[in-house]
């Protein structure tokens, strides 16, 4: 029986009268992928602020690894284990690669000699090594979302989530993001993944959950939510829809 | 002569850096401009003048006192005021430190009347070495070199420590500081704790050269700000080298022009280097 890691209960946040989530519960399990979709306007982005504890919820709770983390402050919920990506990535240009990791692996390192071993080894694993001693600010638009990881990771996480970390990347590019999700679920880390490439996150998802405005429409496993009528009509759209049609009719 | 004037200019401008190391370090980290910064410096003169007339401490033994009472003042200066105001937008900051500058200035002269008072004795008034021509005189070498040495630590805390890698990384994205685990508001308190320790180190060397009177860190928070802006905002070495370069512009003014010219040449400076590089002499 999977053991849930995050659990979303009845999460609900305003801006003024704006309802941004409404009511959203559902969970994600140990050692899951789950993506989260939704329209443009949907809340997730919302949803992943108030889970990282830049918002605190109007009403609702969010829980981590069994313990209430609705309204801690972010660096505590990186502390227990979980930690994002931003939609829009943002390096601290006028540190090198090494040391925007480094800051993040001094976290959990007793001293400055481990802090080293945990950047040397994540920059290994995201491909960042020979980039190490660039100016953050300096590298090309899919290494920074690398280093947006490879940062993540140097705080050794259980969970991550990711906020469209394959936008604006080309198709090698989102091929090998893809690959490093997968290494990194391999690795152990739980993923949280809001991704409007539908190709590259259907194929790697345990769940799907989907958001529109505001409310949860729709969760189940990638073949369910292709295809799901509502979520068709409200995101996925006619090509989802006319390639979900052929598929069913030659059945 | 000229050489003279060279040395005396050089030795006072890096007491000058070390104050605007201190300013610079909460500018460029918090974008808030700390008004109350030369008053905090005060504060340390009184220190040392207090420890000096009641208990007959040395300035120099009184130097930890002062700087760590100097630093309890930052951070007390964070709690109650900055933190309030930090994500204010930036005029509110600006007077809330205003205010405060106000009020420890005059509860300075409220407690310990406007007059001014002198550190009589330490163990290097009156000394002076000569080297050729030049005379030098021991307070100013160890003011000089203090504030060097200050300097230095300060900028090695901040590019080696984990605590300076966390404070680099606050300066440059606070939620992303956040993100990878850092208590930023602990990093804000240290850093006006830092910014306190410049402040008192330097307060301290100077009460031996200078009178202590309530309006003392005046124009020291006043030369700070301008100093902070050729050098950069938040750059530690841009301070330190416009910190030298304000301190030779004021002794050979004084010394060519007279003295009473030696301060608007400083703000002179700095109004045409505002006209041509906005981000400062060494700003990027």
């Amino acid at each position: 029986m999977p053991r849930p890691l995050l659990e979303i209960q009845n999460v609900t946040m305003k801006f003024g009268n704006l309802v941004a989530n409404d009511d959203v519960s559902f969970s994600v399990n140990e050692g899951e992928i789950v993506s989260l979709i939704g329209p443009n306007g949907a809340g997730k982005t919302t949803l992943f602020n108030c889970i990282s504890g830049f918002y605190k919820p109007v009403s609702g709770k969010i829980i981590f690894d069994g313990k209430d983390i609705t309204g801690k402050s972010t660096h505590e919920i990186t502390l227990l284990g979980l930690t994002r990506t931003f939609q829009i990535v943002k390096p601290l240009k006028e540190m090198t690669v090494k040391e925007n990791v480094l800051t993040g692996a001094f976290l959990h390192a007793k001293n400055k000699k481990e802090a080293e071993q945990i950047a040397q080894k994540v920059l290994q694993t995201t491909h960042l090594w020979e980039k190490k001693d660039m100016l953050a600010g300096s590298l090309t638009i899919a290494d920074k979302k690398r280093l947006e990881i490879a940062r993540m990771l140097a705080t050794r996480p259980r969970m991550m989530m990711l906020d469209e970390a394959m936008a604006g990347l080309n198709r090698t590019e989102v091929k090998e993001a893809m690959e490093l999700c997968l290494m990194l679920n391999r690795d152990g880390i739980t993923l949280l993944i809001v991704e409007h490439v539908m190709e590259a996150i259907m194929p790697i998802s345990n769940r799907v959950v989907v958001l529109s405005a505001g409310k949860k429409i729709a969760e189940g496993s990638p073949e369910q939510i292709i295809n799901n009528e509502e979520v068709i009509k409200a995101y996925l759209g006619e090509r989802y829809y006319a390639k979900s049609r052929q598929a069913n009719s030659r059945i | 002569m000229f050489l003279q004037v060279i040395l005396t200019g050089a030795l006072i401008g890096s007491v000058y850096s070390l104050v605007a190391v201190g300013l610079t370090l909460v500018w460029g980290l918090m974008d808030i401009i700390n008004f109350a910064h030369g008053d905090m410096m005060m504060i340390s003169m009184y220190t040392v003048f207090w420890l000096y007339t009641l208990l007959k401490f040395d300035p120099f033994v009184s130097l930890p006192i002062s700087a760590g009472i100097t630093a309890l003042l930052g951070v007390l200066i964070y709690k109650f005021v900055i933190k309030r105001v930090v994500n204010a937008p930036g005029l509110m900051a600006l007077l809330a430190t205003f205010g405060l500058s106000l009020f420890i200035r005059n509860f300075a002269q409220f407690l310990w009347s406007p007059n001014y008072r002198f550190v009589g004795e330490s163990i290097l008034s009156g000394k002076r070495i000569f080297l050729a021509d030049l005379i030098i005189g021991l307070p100013q070498l160890a003011a000089a070199l203090g504030s060097i040495v200050m300097t230095f630590l300060i900028a090695l805390f901040i590019k080696k420590t984990k605590t300076g890698k966390a404070i680099q990384a606050t300066a440059q994205g606070r939620d992303i500081a956040e993100l990878m685990g850092v208590n930023t508001e602990k990093i804000y308190a240290i850093t006006f704790a830092l910014s306190g320790i410049c402040v008192g180190v330097a307060g301290t060397l100077l009460s031996g050269i200078f009178p202590v009177y309530p309006e003392a860190g005046a124009m020291y928070g006043l030369l700070a700000f301008v100093i902070v802006a050729l050098g950069g905002f938040g750059n530690i070495w841009g301070a330190f080298y416009a910190g030298i370069l304000i301190g030779l512009t004021e002794a050979l003014g004084g010394f060519y022009l007279g003295t009473q010219f030696k301060y608007a040449l400083a703000f002179l400076i700095y109004l045409l280097v505002l006209q041509f590089r906005p981000k400062g002499l060494f700003g990027w």
